[in-house]
């Protein structure tokens, strides 16, 4: 449907045919429901926030905000990569287990020095992400089902690693890994601020470059994309590949951050990652999507996390209620104003 | 668009490999029983099978329904936690007694289908998103209603887990019943004759006047009954109702089977008799390397080289 970069040409040539009889009430509703798309992820942010900051004492405090946004942080490196392949129209299953992989081969090679730890979860990841990109782009295997490979075969790999899950590597204090996982920077965690480089970093990517453009080209329309000469094979492979070194860094900060690779981290942190993404606007189909809402959507999930933890009478279970009756709320919501826009 | 042209030349081989993807599951089943039969000990006992069977019938039978939905171009990832919510719900009303407590597992399940089924087909979201939301949500609801593992004393739940006829687990005989009715269902009913024809082209079905909602509609609401059997079955073997760890990752197992049987993930095509052998190669497979002591990782990284075999060798039907 959308070939193009922005979403601007979208909205002009399909206000076109209705531009004669009703211009100026279809162009503001139509302006409306591309606003709801983009930022409703962000209006309800803002309404959970204020409610949680009047309802619960503890909210609003420098500790639990520099809390909640390192935990996020994590997630949202995740969600960054996530976004890429969401928009070429793939997904990524494999995050989860190349997280935990990233956190143990980080902490195993924090042995050899904090170099090898930084690289090798980034190397083995990205190759990991690469065989991905290869067998969707190159043999056009379905992204999923490649992905869900990958995600058996990674923590197969993980488990080999650490004797079946038996051993846990540490990782040592005052090292430079250490220091780039539980410092802080002007009262916020390093996690955080390499996070917000990261995502500064892949908007212009995404928005400036012509990398960027055939991502959005790719998953609008693959064909159209083909004919005008965008690579589109290369451009998937790119795109898997960053995804698998963004879950390996990811992984490899946050085993910095509790200062262990923990073999058990990363379970469903795939589905995590794309219901941040989907909360944030991005299309499932591909095509269109917005780095911002990502972070958006991975604030709003932590923010709903950290307010039913501190709710001491509700379970902790109820936050995987919270968070799929909201998914199924959002998904809804974009497929109804996908079709108004569609029908305008 | 390139493999069209290539299509023509050579003949043979494209012939193998069509005869690959629809018995090469049957042969791997084979080979994997042959090499069993030579390489490990005690492998040709009764004892051995049954056991095998045992495991495998609630992959079975939650793959079944899985087809049905591939067939319709879907998936459904919600099918794990449907078994966990069907084995707090049963822990939760097996007091009424064991038939109560099943009628209200179904209406459990049949709401959770209906979910599904009513965000694909009436509001029109991508199936993976629209089950994905309910696989996140259904297990956080199963682990509200029953926090955690519970044991159950019910003699019938028991009997259902552990009895048989003639040596014949009650479980591998509702697995296989059930194959049975699908098989039926999908070769000889008029729904379907429908759900191939909705996954073979939706708008083309739309066009001839089909149902199209009201099939997809049932076919999740059928994935999640089926998905809700398998979880009451595992919870009537555990003697114990688990919602934390029941199901996990079965949505994986059952797509795995579904697609090594050569159902292709693209829709319009439906095999059955793969399936099941999809999921008894899986299971074989995982037995042997268990009982060759190689650990788990080593299994799960050849079932990860397994799928994408599998996967690559139905490539060429699935793209027209």
């Amino acid at each position: 449907m959308t070939a193009t970069g922005t979403d601007t040409p979208v909205t002009t040539a399909s206000n076109e045919p209705t531009a004669a009889s009703e211009p100026v009430g279809s162009a503001r509703s139509e302006r409306l429901s591309a606003l709801g798309q983009q930022h409703g992820a962000l209006a309800v942010l803002v309404i959970v926030v204020l409610a949680a900051s009047f309802g619960l004492d503890s909210f609003a405090t420098g500790d639990n905000i520099a809390n909640m946004a390192t935990s996020s942080a994590f997630l949202a490196i995740v969600a960054l990569g996530m976004t890429f392949v969401i928009i070429t129209g793939g997904i990524d299953l494999s995050v989860g287990s190349l997280f935990a992989l990233g956190g143990v081969l980080a902490a195993w090679g924090a042995r050899h020095g904090s170099l090898l730890a930084l690289l090798l979860p980034l190397v083995v990841c990205g190759a990991v992400g690469l065989v991905n990109g290869l067998l969707v782009a190159r043999s056009r295997l379905a992204p999923f089902i490649v992905t869900l490979a990958a995600m058996l075969g990674a923590r197969g790999l993980l488990l080999a690693l650490t004797d079946e899950g038996a051993d846990t590597y540490l990782i040592g204090k005052g090292t430079f890994l250490a220091h780039l996982g539980q410092g802080t920077t002007l009262g916020l965690g390093n996690p955080v601020w390499i996070t917000l480089a990261l995502f500064v970093a892949g908007a212009v990517v995404l928005r400036r470059t012509r990398f960027g453009q055939h991502v959005y080209a790719v998953g609008g329309n693959e064909d159209a994309a083909a004919l005008m000469g965008a690579p589109v094979a290369r451009t998937k492979i790119l795109v898997y590949t960053m995804s698998g070194v963004l879950a390996g860094l990811a992984g490899a900060l946050n085993a910095a951050w509790l200062a262990s690779g923990v073999t058990i981290l990363g379970n469903g942190m795939e589905l995590d990652a794309i219901s941040a993404v989907v909360i944030g606007g991005t299309l499932l189909t591909g095509g269109l999507g917005y780095l911002s809402g990502s972070l958006v959507g991975v604030l709003l999930l932590k923010v709903i996390q950290n307010v039913i933890n501190q709710i001491g009478s509700l379970d902790s279970s109820y936050q995987q209620v919270v968070s799929g009756a909201f998914l199924a709320v959002v998904v809804i919501a974009q497929t109804w104003l996908g079709r108004r826009r569609q029908l305008m | 668009m390139a493999e069209a042209t290539l299509h023509t030349a050579p003949l043979d081989k494209a012939r193998l490999l069509q005869w690959l993807q629809t018995y090469g599951v049957y042969a791997g089943v084979a080979l994997l029983l042959v090499v069993n039969t030579v390489i490990t000990p005690h492998f040709l006992s009764a004892e051995n099978f049954r056991t095998q069977a045992v495991q495998v019938a609630p992959v079975i039978i939650v793959a079944l329904g899985m087809a049905l939905v591939i067939g319709t171009e879907g998936v459904d990832l919600s099918v794990g936690a449907v078994m966990a919510l069907a084995a707090s719900v049963t822990a939760l009303y097996l007091g009424y007694g064991l038939l109560p407590a099943l009628l209200v597992v179904a209406l459990f399940a049949a709401g959770a289908g209906l979910a599904n089924g009513a965000l694909v087909a009436l509001v029109g979201v991508q199936p993976i998103v629209a089950t994905l939301a309910l696989m996140v949500g259904g297990r956080g609801l199963a682990l509200v209603l029953l926090p955690q593992l519970k044991d159950l004393h019910n003699p019938g739940l028991a009997s259902l887990g552990s009895g048989d006829i003639a040596g014949i687990p009650y479980l591998i005989l509702i697995a296989a019943a059930l194959a049975l009715l699908i098989a039926f269902v999908v070769r000889r009913t008029t729904f379907g004759r429908r759900l191939l024809a909705i996954g073979d082209s939706r708008p083309a079905a739309q066009l001839a006047g089909l149902p199209v909602r009201r099939v997809l509609i049932v076919v999740y609401v059928l994935s999640a009954l089926l998905a809700a059997v398998a979880g009451v079955l595992a919870t009537a073997r555990l003697q114990a109702s688990d919602p934390t760890s029941l199901g996990n990752l079965m949505e994986l197992s059952a797509i795995t089977a579904v697609v090594v049987g050569g159902t292709p993930l693209s829709g319009g095509r439906v095999n059955i008799g793969g399936t099941v052998a999809g999921a008894v190669l899986i299971q074989l497979l995982t037995a042997t390397l268990i009982k060759h002591d190689l650990p788990p990782s080593w299994t799960q990284i050849a079932q990860a080289i397994v799928i994408v075999c599998a996967v690559y060798a139905a490539r060429g039907r699935g793209k027209r």
